[in-house]
């Protein structure tokens, strides 16, 4: 039997599938964009199975907090870029596909052009702001997109873009959500966690929606939201439709899209302000560092949770030394606290996140009061 | 109705499910939500009437099942 006919044998067994799926699978081009949680089990089930050309987006390194669901990296590859290892990894499985690596960040300059080199494209990302550049993106260039989300025990998949006749208008992501939150609005990965199997489900998803789309069987997610919660296993399947206010926010043509700032448009100047409730879900966190910017003997003392103590004068010579990955900074009302947490922006950031809280530590302590 | 909650809203009310009484429309829902959980009035969320996303204020009746669904960014 030639090696095609073995390697990819159990799924050509599949009637529904047989040699025809099996050979536009070999045909089709997808790009996945985020080589982290999703991305990976997306990229080794589509490579496994022989999608022919797969491009892989992403610009950051292997870390060793990302290797309980990374799962295509090893101990040995912290440090080294994604794509590079990825590549290398989904290569040996499969020597019989291209792989096309963008070591690069997707920015709403290249995009259009990555993404018009392919057939489907896969969301994989981290963050709000490629979300909806990647979802206008498609919108634009008319690809199907497979979108995958995750939140500490939940997920969310969908096919956006996409219609099974040519009449109806496809429904997109901002059919669901119109518009980008604050990026400190909702807690990502770093700061809220996330069980390590969940991106390997939802990316399972992903990958299974994707090769459906390809090979046209089954019911692909169109105009649905599927949501699932790993912890009590509930699921459920929502039925979406397009909306007026979803086209009045998709750039009107490639230029507007280039010239539409994604950035800006999830990190407004009051969105590096948290409130009491946020500030609490944040102390759960091990891996932040809470400073009390105030000056040496202002009361009330704090004992409720752990912090340092930088009055705002000597912050800036004592930011570098900070090595979390969240950073909130309180004071009495919430004014010094919020030009701290500025100060650590312009100082260390954007790599990290930064908050102040809100109010300050005399109404986090009314609140926790009346509790 | 039933009311069930996703991702950082049950975060906010404490429960996946909550079970209110004689509500006449979505717009409803929301204020008094919101005023049992101020937290809300800042959060994000896509509302879900009988499994159906829903953009414009929607009447109600104790039968229906209301979803809401906060964005998620994590991937």
């Amino acid at each position: 039997m030639p090696e095609i006919s073995q390697r990819y044998n159990r799924q050509i067994l599949l009637p529904e599938f047989g040699e025809a799926g099996q050979q536009k699978l070999l045909q089709a081009k997808v790009l996945v964009i985020g080589a982290g949680g999703l991305g990976c089990p997306v990229l080794q089930y589509l490579a496994a199975a022989g999608v022919g050309t797969i491009g892989i987006v992403d610009d950051d390194v292997v870390s060793l907090s990302n290797l309980h669901r990374q799962v295509l990296y090893s101990t040995n590859d912290v440090g080294l870029p994604k794509v590079e290892r990825a590549t290398a990894v989904l290569k040996n499985l499969n020597p019989g596909i291209e792989i096309v690596p963008y070591n690069l960040r997707l920015t709403n300059q290249n995009a259009l052009d990555i993404i018009g080199d392919f057939d489907i494209v896969v969301d994989g990302t981290d963050n709000f702001s490629t979300r909806y550049m990647v979802n206008d993106a498609c919108v634009l260039l008319n690809k199907p997109l497979v979108y995958g989300a995750i939140s500490k025990f939940e997920g969310q998949v969908a096919v956006f873009n996409c219609t099974q006749n040519t009449i109806e208008k496809p429904v997109n992501y901002r059919d669901l959500f119109p518009n980008p939150p604050a990026e400190d609005e909702v807690m990502n990965c770093a700061e809220a966690g996330v069980l390590g199997v969940l991106p390997g489900i939802i990316g399972s998803m992903q990958a299974n929606e994707t090769i459906k789309l390809i090979t046209g069987i089954g019911q692909p997610l169109i105009d649905r939201l599927f949501s699932y919660n790993a912890l009590n296993n509930l699921t459920y399947d929502f039925l979406l439709t397009t909306s007026e206010e979803a086209t009045s926010h998709i750039p009107k043509d490639t230029v507007a899209f280039m010239n539409t700032d994604y950035d800006l448009a999830c990190s407004t100047n009051s969105s590096i302000e948290i409130d009491a409730a946020e500030f609490n879900a944040l102390l759960s966190n091990k891996y932040i560092t809470v400073i009390d910017v105030r000056e040496e003997g202002e009361k009330p003392v704090i004992t409720e949770f752990p912090h340092l103590h930088i009055p705002f004068a000597q912050l800036k010579e004592s930011a570098h030394a900070l090595n979390t990955e969240v950073i909130i900074t309180f004071c009495q009302s919430g004014g010094r606290s919020l030009k701290a947490a500025k100060l650590l922006f312009d100082t260390v950031g954007p790599a990290k996140k930064i908050y102040s809280l809100r109010g300050g530590i005399i109404n986090w302590k009314n609140i926790q009061a009346n509790k | 109705m039933n009311i069930i909650v996703f991702g950082q809203i049950a975060d906010i009310t404490g429960t996946n499910s909550l079970t209110l009484e004689n509500i006449g429309d979505t717009n409803q829902l929301v204020e008094q939500l919101t005023s049992a959980y101020p937290a809300l009035s800042t959060a994000k969320y896509a509302i879900a009437v009988d499994k159906k996303i829903i953009k414009e204020n929607t009447a109600l009746n104790n039968n229906n099942t209301i979803a809401l669904l906060p964005p998620f960014s994590g991937g």
